[in-house]
């Protein structure tokens, strides 16, 4: 598979991947991870409550997800992505935007509030997107993200105190991977020579 | 047998401060890079804060940077031992900070503090 080859599952367009915000309605992983949320706060109301530091922890999540989200924003409007990798970042920007919609909904369940996003041009300036020459270098900046997400995510699984968190936190840390394994086929990486290359 | 495992163990645990002391920072770099980049970069603030110099900073100075309030006030300086003890569990270290990620492995959380330190010029 080539840069060039790579191709989204849809047709949605540029007009899409710039769009701000939700349609108001839940995803279907939204539901599920409020499912879950329903649980955890019986069970943490039972065992005196830790959905305080959940809630931090699904912050961190929520503020990693606002930048992805961003960052392919801002290499969309680049102009170093070209035609045929485009929807491939919109479609990987969907996802993201179900992620937060998800945090969101499952922070505000647990009565914290959500943290805001930064804007683009922040986040343009902490990832240094001035430098990015050409559709390579935004790739490798989707990688690195994509890659650091999924890393991130089965890092924190230790720390929330319910189970149905800390296994929704793995299927993110799967999305997240899906994507950093398509961006590195992309770019020509040769496969992991070692197991447990994530984590 | 039972005098060959106790050599075993003895040998190990003699072992085991030299491993201690001889944290590797390449190796660190890389773990860092994979595990501790999709929220920090070395130069700049995001999800968290910049790492240059992380090491004999004290915690909640990064310039910049909004803490929680308990790390701002929790008040360690960032060295081996504080380090360790952060990315061992976070939570646990200073109830109430916002980090959730931790490194299960010592041998892993040693090379990723070596590293820091590298960056840190210490």
């Amino acid at each position: 598979m080539s840069i060039e080859t790579i191709t989204a599952p849809t047709s949605a367009g540029r007009r899409g991947l710039l769009r701000v915000g939700g349609t108001g309605l839940l995803s279907a992983t939204a539901v599920a991870l409020l499912a879950g949320c329903e649980r955890m706060a019986s069970t943490a109301q039972a065992q005196g409550g830790n959905a305080a530091n959940d809630v931090q922890i699904l912050n961190v999540a929520l503020a990693l997800e606002h930048e992805a989200i961003s960052a392919y924003s801002i290499a969309a409007a680049s102009g170093l992505v070209t035609r045929q990798v485009l929807p491939v970042a919109v479609a990987f920007q969907s996802h993201h935007k179900e992620h937060r919609d998800a945090l969101v909904a499952t922070i505000q369940k647990l009565g914290g509030s959500a943290v805001a996003a930064k804007s683009d041009a922040e986040v343009a300036k902490a990832l240094n997107a001035g430098s990015l020459k050409n559709q390579t270098d935004v790739l490798r900046l989707a990688q690195r993200l994509e890659r650091g997400a999924a890393n991130a995510y089965l890092g924190v699984i230790p720390s929330f105190s319910d189970r149905n968190l800390a296994q929704v936190s793995g299927k993110l840390a799967s999305d997240e991977t899906g994507h950093w394994v398509i961006l590195s086929q992309a770019l020509g990486d040769p496969i992991a020579p070692k197991a447990f290359y994530v984590g | 047998m039972s005098r060959l495992i106790a050599g075993a163990i003895a040998a190990s645990m003699a072992l085991a401060p030299s491993l201690a002391s001889a944290a590797d920072a390449a190796r660190g770099k890389e773990l860092w890079e994979a595990r501790c980049t999709g929220c920090h970069s070395l130069d700049a603030n995001r999800v968290g804060p910049l790492h240059k110099g992380v090491f004999g900073r004290e915690a909640g100075t990064a310039p910049g940077f909004s803490y929680s309030p308990a790390l701002k006030n929790a008040g360690p300086t960032w060295g081996e031992t504080t380090l360790d003890k952060w990315l061992a569990g976070p939570s646990q270290f200073v109830p109430g900070s916002r980090m959730g990620f931790s490194v299960g492995e010592a041998t892993d959380r040693g090379d990723i503090i070596a590293y820091l330190k590298s960056v840190s010029g210490r």
